[in-house]
């Protein structure tokens, strides 16, 4: 048995886990990270606008991409590289060289969203795995099962507006794998067709691969004490003095419709569906998503082990560890956690 | 260089929940302006709104095709439930007859008597692959790759989203004429920004989406939505979001024909004569007036929300540059 076989074997006792855990690596060091606290697959993407989390500091290079993935296929786990925005205009070259890098280093399967990038890399690389990004916006059987068929892709992962029942559903008329998110930040707009940061900023999630991004964020103190949070030349929340302040994400700001102030869109909640991971198996589901590419090395090792014992559990047909539900609440970023749309608390 | 076509004017679908009698009446005035050459039909935001307007389809079609404008059957944006699937099925399904009657793609008088299907998402997308049809604002073009790839799926023409500005526009545009597809730019009305599950029409009034008392049919318009500084900002109409500002690329016109745009669409509004704003971009297309006086005109039509350009012009899609008088 060589060495990986054995290291492999190790982390997924008994051969497939119940439910794939696939973890954010942001930088080099969190992809370690997250290997190390026993993620079976990371995801990544390189230092420029082709993936979604293009902020600074962040991020890998063709050579760090190369060290990651020889670090993760050591010790078992994969490398799946997000290629998700949409290629710009005049500059297509830079989506296609991102695709060509990613199958040069080895990557287990490559991340995209945008049809000319999908057609160009299942042309261009035949046997390259591929993944729908949630980016891609597809949500229905007739669009998955086309895409399936067209570029062959191997798995999709599925938009956060999606309940439980919907997802057992698709299951049953889709032929391919379906990845869900189930810890960090939740997209209430159907993902990918949301311009609402680009109409206050400029920069856009679909081209530049930011959201709300910290260069358009300001906060200003009121007299009375109060932070008033602002994205562009848009106040996005007001915070009473003593108040709970959060990051000025769109979606999750304050407004005012019929002269009631309220969270329009969404309350500042993040998703934590680690209660539900039983009922995602039953729906079919093959991988479970941890959300956070911006995160801090601690925040990736604490949600990784922790989802990793419940996964775990989930295989020896023990319940999920009640316990990693509790850790992870300290975690998320306002202080409330949502099991999402996941419940249908929405309709 | 070839002589260029006339630009041709879209009415873009109705985004709001209009009275069904309202929206009859308001296709067949379309019916009778001879600047809008391409009209667009057909529920894109909320599948339970359709069953208002069906009944009135069919007469609304014939009408419009008797006048000789190029009928667009635009199907549903955001598919989830067997609802929306089925409706996106059955929009689609009229696609048949639209390629096998519909031989050429040919200047201004193009497809008259044929209907034509816009695919609004990745549902549609897949059932009218491999025949002839046309790709609205919804559906992600951001480049070239995407486009040859739509047009090797049968797309004629594609709606780009308003969020491209001048530099992507200056490359997409000649590479889609060269493509052998036709761009159509979103250039007057509220711009369509996000879609959701939810619905924030009902979500505002303390109701859920399932029993949402069609609530959105009280706004012809949107939902305007503020900031907590009274600063208006999006409007909101069910599970779309819309900006509150008004897209105006008419000071752009120019530019966009020099790039090769062929079509402008239009967005209905309610509290907007249509007819009037299309007879000004029609003008200001033509060449037979200029941008200033086009200008003044639509801000004599006094609308409830201000104009936006800041996507053409790199900026954020809520700016407005005021278009040089020169």
């Amino acid at each position: 048995m060589t060495i990986n076989a054995a290291a492999s074997q190790q982390k997924h006792p008994g051969g497939k886990p119940a439910l794939e855990l696939v973890c954010p690596a942001g930088t080099p060091a969190a992809l370690r990270d997250a290997v190390d606290a026993g993620a079976h697959a990371v995801y990544c993407g390189f230092r420029d606008e082709t993936n979604a989390r293009n902020f600074p500091g962040l991020n890998f290079s063709r050579a760090e991409l190369e060290d990651g993935i020889a670090y993760a296929h050591a010790r078992g786990a994969k490398v799946l590289v997000a290629i998700n925005t949409f290629a710009q205009a005049g500059r297509e070259d830079l989506w296609q060289r991102a695709v060509d890098d990613a199958v040069a280093a080895g990557a287990d399967a490559l991340i995209l969203a945008d049809l000319g990038v999908l057609a160009y890399a299942a042309e261009a690389h035949p046997a390259q795995r591929l993944h729908l990004s949630v980016q891609a916006s597809a949500s229905t059987p007739e669009a998955i099962n086309f895409l399936i068929e067209r570029y062959g892709i191997k798995r999709v992962v599925l938009p956060r507006v999606l309940t439980l029942p919907e997802i057992a559903d698709l299951n049953r008329e889709i032929a391919c794998e379906t990845e869900v998110f189930v810890f960090g930040g939740l997209c209430v707009m159907a993902e990918g067709r949301c311009l609402l940061s680009s109409y206050a900023t400029g920069k856009s999630p679909n081209m530049n691969g930011v959201c709300s991004p910290p260069s358009h964020v300001a906060y200003r103190e009121e007299a009375d004490g109060a932070l008033v949070s602002r994205l562009g030349d848009f106040t996005i929340n007001r915070f009473a003095p003593g108040e709970k302040a959060g990051y000025p994400t769109l979606c999750k700001g304050r407004f005012e419709v019929a002269g009631r102030p309220f969270y329009v869109f969404e309350e500042p909640t993040s998703l934590n569906a680690a209660s539900l991971l039983r009922e995602l198996v039953n729906a079919g589901v093959t991988a479970l998503k941890i959300e956070g590419r911006q995160r801090s090395r601690a925040y990736v090792r604490k949600v990784v082990s922790d989802f990793r014992r419940a996964v775990d559990a989930l295989g020896t047909g023990g319940e999920p560890a009640a316990a990693a539900t509790d850790a992870l609440s300290d975690l998320s970023e306002g202080s409330r956690q949502t099991e999402g749309v996941y419940r249908k608390t929405w309709r | 260089m070839p002589a260029r076509k006339r630009m041709r004017i879209a009415s873009g679908p109705v985004l709001f929940n209009w009275a069904p009698e309202q929206w009859r009446d308001f296709h067949f005035r379309l019916a009778d302006v001879e600047d809008v050459d391409i009209v667009h039909v057909g529920e894109v935001v909320c599948a339970k709104r359709h069953p208002f307007f069906e009944p009135y389809m069919a007469e609304v079609i014939e009408r419009l095709f008797a006048s000789g404008k190029q009928v667009v059957l635009s199907a549903l944006a955001l598919a989830m439930n067997r609802n929306e699937r089925s409706l996106i099925d059955s929009i689609t399904a009229m696609a048949g007859e639209a390629s096998a009657s519909e031989e050429t793609a040919d200047e201004g008088g193009e497809g008259e008597g044929a209907l034509i299907i816009e695919a609004n998402d990745l549902t549609a997308l897949a059932r009218l692959a491999g025949r002839r049809f046309v790709i609205g604002p919804f559906v992600n073009t951001y480049n070239a790759l995407t486009v040859k790839e739509l047009a090797h799926l049968g797309a004629v023409r594609i709606c780009l989203p308003p969020e491209l500005g001048r530099q992507a526009l200056s490359a997409l545009v000649p590479a889609m004429t060269d493509i052998g597809v036709e761009a159509e730019v979103f250039a007057f009305g509220r711009m369509p920004l996000a879609l959701s599950a939810r619905c924030y029409h009902a979500r505002s009034h303390g109701l859920p989406k399932d029993g949402c008392r069609y609530v959105c049919g009280e706004d012809p318009d949107g939902l305007p939505l503020k900031t907590l500084d009274e600063e208006p900002f999006l409007a909101v109409n069910g599970i779309q979001t819309l900006s509150y500002a008004c897209l105006n690329l008419l000071g752009e016109i120019p530019l966009l024909k020099d790039m090769g745009v062929s079509v402008l669409r239009l967005s209905p509004h309610a509290t907007c004569d249509m007819a009037e704003v299309a007879a000004i971009f029609r003008a200001v297309a033509d060449e037979n007036m200029a941008v200033a006086e086009g200008l003044a005109r639509l801000e004599a039509l006094k609308l409830p929300f201000p104009f936006a350009n800041g996507y053409f012009h790199g900026q954020p899609g809520a700016a407005w540059l005021k278009p040089d008088p020169a």
